[in-house]
Order: C-alpha cells, then sequence, then structure tokens
C-alpha cells in the first residue's frame, strides 16, 4: 500500500494555477478533489499521472516508499476510453497487451473481474454492442485489472444518467475499498457517496480548504440524515472561495 | 444492391438509346446500345485479352501503391526528419500531373506493363499516403495517455491502437484509390503500348469501330465499379465497428 504527499507548482502558458500546492493520499483510502470546472482539478491528476510535459509542470510527488509513481498508477477516465476493435475480454487486458506480456493467468483475472463488475458473459462481445453504463463497467475491471498502488478516477461516471451513476459508484467504491485512490469530480453527492475525505478546490492559484471527512464508510446512503451537514459544508466551500484561502 | 445495379444499368441503357433516338447521331459517333452489344459479342475473346492486362496493371498498382504508402506513412509518422524533409516534397510532387509524367516513364520503364503499374502506383500512391498518415497521426488523446500510463512500447502502441484507429481514414484513402487507380493503367496505355483496354480504344477508335470502342469503355467501367464496391465491402467488414451514419434521419 502506498501513500503519497505531493507538492507542486504548476503554471500553463503564464498564468500560474498551483503555487507551492501539497496534498495528500492516504494509504488505502479514496480522497476526493471536488472542484467547479476549469478548478485546475483534472489538470493536477494528469500532473501526478506524468501525462503533462515538464515545461510546464514544475512540481514533485513523494509516495513513502520513495519509488517514483511512474508506471504505478492506473488510470480511468469519463470517457471509458474502450478500443473498438478488441473484445471486451482484450480491452479489460489492455495493459498487459501494450506490455506484451499477458498470460493465462491475466485472462482468468479479466473472467473473474467481469463477475466483480456484474457482466458476466460478455468477455467476447464488441464494446459497441454494450450501453454506456456497461461499457464504463468495463472501463472499471481495466483499471482494476491493473492492480496498481494508486488509482487516478478523472470524473469516471459523468457521462452516465442518474440511476446508472448511483449504481457504478456504489459498485467502483467496494471494489476500489483499500486501494489508494484520488477521485476527482465536480458532483457533492459523488464525493459524498464514495469518498473518505474530501477536499473543496478552488481559487486562481487554487487552495484546498480543510478537508470534509461524512459519516460512515462508503459507499454511503445518500438518505442517510447524517449527510445533511456534510453536504452543507461542501457547499458552503464550494460557494465561498474566500472561506478557502482563509482556512487554507 | 444487385436489383439496384440491375435498376441502374437499365435506365442507363434507355437514356442512351433515348439519346440516340432523339438526335439522330450517325453509329460512327454514337452507334447505339444494341450495336455495341453486338460488338462485345463479336470481339470477346480480343476484348478480355485487353481487359485482363488492364487488370492486372491496376491491381499490381493498388498493390504497389498501398504498401509504399501505408510504409511512407509510416515513416513520415515515426520519424521526424522524414517528417521535416519529405513531407513537403511529397505535396509538391501532387503539383506534377501523372500525365505529364507518362512519357517519361515509357522511356524509363519500356512499352510493357511496368510503365502502366509505376503510373497506376503513383497515382493512388498520394492518397493512400495522406490517409493514413491523417489517420495515425489523429488519434484520441486519452487513449496515448491510456497508452503511456499502462507502460505500452511504440511498437505495441501502434499495433494495438493507432493503426487501428487509422483504419477508417485509411478506407477513405483505399475507395479512392480503387477510384482512380484505372485513370493510371489507362493513360498509360494511351501513351504507348500495344496491350490493354486503353489501346483497344484507341486502336479501335483510329479504324472508326466506334461500337467496340464503347465496349471496351464499358468493359473498363464494369471493372472499375466492381473494384470499388469489392474495396467498399472489405473496408466496411474490416471496420467492423464503425456503424454507417444514418443519412435517412440527419
Amino acid at each position: 500500500m502506498t501513500s503519497v504527499a505531493l507538492k507542486l507548482s504548476l503554471s500553463y502558458g503564464n498564468e500560474c494555477i498551483f503555487e507551492d500546492f501539497s496534498l495528500e493520499l492516504e494509504s488505502g483510502k479514496l480522497v476526493c478533489l471536488l472542484g467547479k470546472s476549469g478548478s485546475g482539478k483534472s489538470t493536477l491528476l494528469h500532473f501526478i499521472a506524468g501525462l503533462l510535459p515538464s515545461d510546464v509542470a514544475r512540481g514533485s510527488v513523494v509516495t513513502d516508499d520513495e519509488i517514483p509513481l511512474g508506471g504505478r498508477i492506473a488510470w480511468m477516465a469519463q470517457q471509458d476510453l474502450l478500443l473498438p476493435w478488441l473484445k471486451i475480454i482484450d480491452n479489460i487486458n489492455l495493459g498487459s497487451l501494450l506490455r506484451g506480456n499477458r498470460t493465462k493467468q491475466d485472462r482468468d483475472q479479466a473472467q473473474q473481474l467481469l463477475k466483480d463488475v456484474e457482466l458476466e458473459g460478455v468477455e467476447n462481445r464488441y464494446p459497441h454492442e454494450l450501453s454506456g453504463g456497461m461499457r464504463q463497467r468495463v472501463a472499471l475491471a481495466r483499471t482494476l485489472a491493473e492492480q496498481r498502488p494508486v488509482n487516478l478516477l478523472d470524473e469516471p461516471f459523468s457521462g452516465l444518467d442518474a440511476s446508472t451513476r448511483y449504481q457504478l459508484q456504489g459498485l467502483a467504491s467496494r471494489l476500489l475499498a483499500n486501494r489508494t485512490t484520488l477521485l476527482v469530480t465536480h458532483d457533492p453527492l459523488e464525493a459524498l457517496r464514495m469518498a473518505d475525505q474530501i477536499f473543496v478546490l478552488d481559487g486562481r492559484p487554487a487552495q484546498v480548504a480543510s478537508p470534509v471527512t461524512p459519516p460512515g464508510d462508503p459507499p454511503r446512503q445518500l438518505a442517510d440524515s447524517r449527510m445533511g451537514e456534510s453536504y452543507t459544508q461542501l457547499m458552503h466551500q464550494l460557494n465561498h472561495p474566500e472561506v478557502n484561502q482563509h482556512a487554507a | 444492391m444487385l436489383r439496384r445495379f440491375a435498376v441502374i444499368i437499365a435506365v442507363l441503357i434507355i437514356l442512351w438509346q433515348l439519346v440516340v433516338w432523339l438526335t439522330q447521331a450517325p453509329a460512327f459517333i454514337l452507334p447505339p446500345p444494341y450495336d455495341v452489344g453486338q460488338a462485345l459479342v463479336r470481339h470477346f475473346d480480343e476484348i478480355m485479352f485487353h481487359a485482363s492486362v488492364t487488370m492486372v496493371e491496376i491491381v499490381l498498382g493498388l498493390l504497389l501503391g498501398c504498401t509504399i504508402g501505408a510504409l511512407s506513412a509510416w515513416a513520415i509518422l515515426r520519424f521526424r526528419h522524414v517528417r521535416n524533409w519529405f513531407l513537403p516534397v511529397l505535396v509538391a510532387s501532387q503539383a506534377l500531373p501523372v500525365f505529364a509524367i507518362a512519357p517519361v516513364l515509357m522511356l524509363w520503364l519500356g512499352f510493357g506493363m511496368g510503365s502502366k503499374i509505376a503510373m497506376a502506383t503513383l497515382i493512388i500512391y498520394f492518397p493512400v499516403t495522406a490517409a493514413l498518415y491523417d489517420g495515425l497521426r489523429n488519434t484520441d488523446s486519452g487513449w496515448i495517455n491510456l497508452a503511456r500510463i499502462m507502460g505500452a512500447s511504440n511498437h505495441t502502441a501502434l499495433k494495438y491502437i493507432r493503426l487501428p484507429a487509422a483504419l477508417p481514414s485509411l478506407g477513405s484513402g483505399l475507395r479512392i484509390a480503387a477510384a482512380i487507380a484505372p485513370i493510371g493503367a489507362v493513360v498509360g496505355e494511351w501513351v504507348g503500348s500495344s496491350t490493354g483496354l486503353g489501346y483497344l480504344m484507341l486502336h479501335a477508335n483510329a479504324r472508326t469501330q466506334v461500337d467496340l470502342m464503347f465496349a471496351a469503355l464499358l468493359v473498363l467501367a464494369a471493372f472499375a465499379v466492381f473494384l470499388y464496391f469489392g474495396i467498399d465491402y472489405l473496408v466496411k467488414r474490416t471496420v467492423f465497428w464503425q456503424s454507417e451514419t444514418n443519412l435517412e434521419t440527419t
């Protein structure tokens, strides 16, 4: 298990998006970064994944075992990013295919993951034969198949309808339990349902306020009466950026 | 599909006959369909011999043009120097009409099939290269990011992601190639040859065997259509995930 502390300054063009920003991902926990569109949350995730060119992003990501993060993360995006020319099982095993080392074990694991995401029997179908919700389940299975110490999720359920999203949040939350995960979202309810800790990201350069820790274990029921207080807290932070600046 | 073809052909023949009746054109200007049909039957062996030569030229031109085009597209994508130095040359070369270099090819490659295959190859090389290069270049950045995070090599990323993602675009290039490859071969035959449908048409024209010329033209058109739809079918089967846009609803 890996915990990750990151510190960074980041500018895009002349604009400084993060300045001496720091965030800690506790080992085995799901941390959620909540922010409006354009708050820089997705940029931050791309930086951690090493997807930003080094001339725009300066910063460091420190892990507790001091091994660099490169090659130790799994990525799930808003688009399912399934390859339409590969069967579902090959899509789940994409990582091992791309590294040129797929084994029988990988296939077996993919079958098991299909069971876990409640999609048994579709392994030989193609992505275009599945619905949007099913495809995102496959994307989740592909992310889990990587078995990486850190999972990065970039608004993974934003493209889905409300009830499918609710189901998938529950499923993902159960399957990601005890894996270090950073989830980026603009949906406060998603954060409340899935996260162990929620940071609201706001301002330029971006800052985070003190985290909100919702009561109970994820996946939470949103109807739970104890959610109200956390929800109020989150909405307050989202709508009053000046409060964040003080708290930070 | 077959029924539609039959209807189209029937309508074209009727229109043709109507034009003949209305204009009262003499048979050495516009022979009626029946005469052309007769010429086709009478000269069947001769036409088929010349047609087979032209078809071999076209098919070999297609194979060569596609192979060289695919290798070029890959090299342009893969090597920065090729991109910087070769790409402008490639574009500039298109300013030179294939018709203009036909005599030169004849001079270099001779009177036989070689020069015609070279013509067909040249005329399809650019559309194939451009289409495949565009396809390889415009891979969805989300897929590329995913491949980088997963630790893909250049080779595996090309094999599993870039190349299949470029297939629809390559397919468009191949359709164009199928439509224009016959032009290259026939122009080559016009400039100088003793076999092929292009030669047969010139020869028949010189001897005012206009019905034979039209018969040869019909066979060439039929082969071009067959080639186009054959390649279209193969492309659709290969790129099975691309559902056809429903034109009726838009």
